[in-house]
């Protein structure tokens, strides 16, 4: 299918109309959150949502009287928090996984690829009880930790494949030079696969800032993040479909951002385990 | 001289045994600490009568609590749920992410475009997709209604979410949408690692496009296929964030899974001991799938 050119029109017919298909599924939801943010909370259940009259004043709102700022700072705090531990745990942790033969190694790898397979709702209750004990509930170390549960894994699993793509040779001539193994680590293969920390990094901030029942369990009063607070918001403002969509806008914004910019190395990253097998 | 080499060659030798372990050390000691000790102590709260709010209250009951949730209905009816919300999403999702991925994978000027806009369902928080959707699926000013009833397929509003004949459809559509661009992106990468002379090789011996499918296309992505259901199996058993937004586990019972169960028993009824019991048995049920699944395909590859 791939040797003989097709004609423009079989083209369109074939391959353009069905992917633009598939994208108005895929868009067709967010752009209707987006277009309904932006209607005139009286008009909208009169008229519908529509790019007329189009108004920012469900974004004001949001932001003068429900508070959206704290939220938002919150999630920042938790998620950069998580990236931090996430990122400083597991970068020695994939270079001796990816330089070293030790004995052990097969099942301390298989560990960590486990821990991702156990399901979150066996976590989340002994966290809760584990955070309740140590006085940490509502706070934002407690987030911090339950995001790392996931993050370490896998920014492990990211990391050793990056790690895998710089020759060994590099350390080695970097040890003839003189350097020590953390010299070699620090000064020739940190540098080299810092597009994938970044990538890894940027990814373990998109599924903190996203993550919601953690948030919801461990969090509280003082800590709310942004997921936690615009499901407060659905129960507060049941019908105001114009201040929660706006809510729902917000709180995604970083996280699409992010992806969007980063998507590209990341995927290579993700999909290089599974494709060599 | 010799004497100095021999004993950095000694010290050389000590580091690169310790090295590794010690490098090591911080990621492991910590995954124990706040994975593995949770675990096991949920496996130990299952065991007990653990109720939140009455704090002293800690008694050994053994396997009461595994006996009691065999003989409760809302676990048969989550279980049954469970069952078909996995069984219906994932291959779903597989299929249309099959079918994304072949575009993605044919050339067309906006392949780009394309590929960067596709993933956004994924980056999204699961409250913001569950927030939307309810917005959608709204019964008197939903645009899923509007619609339907403007191509006359429905000759009045559905109120999707709150009707128990619909709401589990729903939901499962949502996931849907959700989690395609997961495979779409996995098989896309699958795709470009066969070797374009494969099909120029099929294409001179006169084999049809669907026969080039079947024998070059489909195997060449199976391996990540699987790995790809594999990883989603574990995921779509976790996304149940998605339907306590949406539904809570309601109308009834209707939209109740077991992971939803359990959670929804620790945090409304505070009863920890029950919930860790419902939270253990959906994890070896899933382990026992996971395995079974494993040795499949493991046969299936070789």
């Amino acid at each position: 299918m791939a040797l003989h050119k097709p004609t423009k029109l079989k083209r369109i017919l074939t391959v353009d109309l069905p992917m633009l298909a598939i994208l108005a599924f895929t868009l067709g939801p967010y752009l209707w959150m987006f277009l309904t943010s932006i209607s005139r909370q009286e008009t909208l259940f009169t008229e519908g949502p529509s790019l007329l009259n189009a108004t920012i004043e469900n974004y004001t709102r949001l932001f003068r009287t429900v508070g959206f700022a704290d939220n938002l700072l919150d999630s920042l705090i938790v998620a950069v928090g998580t990236v931090v531990v996430g990122l400083s745990l597991s970068i020695t942790a994939a270079y001796s996984f990816s330089r070293f033969n030790f004995k052990g190694k097969r099942i301390l790898m298989l560990q960590f690829l486990l821990i991702n397979m156990f399901p979150l709702v066996l976590l989340i209750l002994p966290l809760f009880v584990l955070m309740r004990v140590l006085g940490l509930l509502d706070t934002h170390l407690a987030l911090i930790i339950a995001n790392s549960t996931v993050a370490i894994p896998f920014s492990i699993w990211m990391m050793v494949s990056y790690i895998n793509g710089i020759p060994r040779s590099l350390d080695e001539a970097a040890m003839t030079d003189g350097c020590t193994r953390l010299q070699a680590l620090r000064r020739v293969v940190l540098p080299l696969c810092l597009p994938g920390i970044i990538a890894t990094g940027i990814y373990i901030f998109i599924t903190s800032w996203n993550e919601y029942l953690y948030a919801l369990t461990l969090g509280g009063r003082e800590v709310r993040t942004i997921t936690v607070a615009v499901q407060t918001l659905i129960g507060e403002y049941e019908v105001q479909w114009g201040l929660l969509t706006a809510g729902g806008i917000v709180g995604a914004m970083p996280a699409t951002v992010l992806f969007l910019l980063v998507q590209k190395r990341l995927i290579s990253g993700l999909t290089q385990g599974a494709v060599k097998g | 001289m010799t004497h100095v080499s021999e004993r950095t060659a000694r010290r050389a030798s000590l580091g690169r045994h310790v090295l590794p372990y010690a490098m090591l050390s911080p990621a492991v000691l910590v995954t124990l600490a706040i994975v593995f000790f949770p675990m096991i102590q949920t496996a130990w709260m299952s065991l007990h009568d653990y109720v939140l709010f009455r704090p002293n209250d800690f008694t050994w009951v053994g396997l009461d609590n595994f006996k009691a949730a065999l003989s409760d209905e809302v676990f048969w009816i989550s279980l049954k749920h469970t069952i078909i919300w996995m069984c219906t999403t994932i291959p779903a999702q597989l299929l249309l992410g099959l079918a994304t991925a072949l575009l993605l994978n044919q050339e067309f000027p906006w392949r780009p475009v394309a590929r960067a806009l596709i993933i956004i369902p994924w980056a999204l928080p699961s409250v913001v997709i569950a927030l939307m959707w309810v917005w959608i699926y709204d019964s008197n000013y939903g645009i899923a209604n509007e619609l339907l009833l403007r191509m006359g397929l429905i000759q009045q509003a559905i109120p999707w979410l709150a009707d128990p004949d619909t709401a589990l459809a729903s939901i499962i559509l949502t996931l849907t949408w959700q989690g395609f661009p997961f495979f779409a992106v996995m098989i896309l990468a699958g795709l470009q690692s066969i070797p374009q002379s494969y099909y120029e090789a099929a294409s001179i011996d006169g084999a049809s496009a669907w026969r080039q499918f079947w024998h070059i296309t489909l195997p060449g992505i199976s391996g990540v296929m699987m790995t790809a259901v594999l990883l989603r199996m574990i995921w779509v058993a976790n996304s149940f964030d998605v339907i306590f937004v949406m539904t809570g586990g309601g109308p009834g019972y209707s939209t109740h899974t077991l992971p939803l169960y359990a959670f929804i028993k620790a945090r409304t009824n505070l009863d920890f001991g029950y919930g860790s019991a419902i939270a253990v048995l959906f994890t070896m049920l899933l382990m026992v799938v996971v395995l079974f699944y494993l040795r499949r395909t493991g046969k299936a590859v070789e």
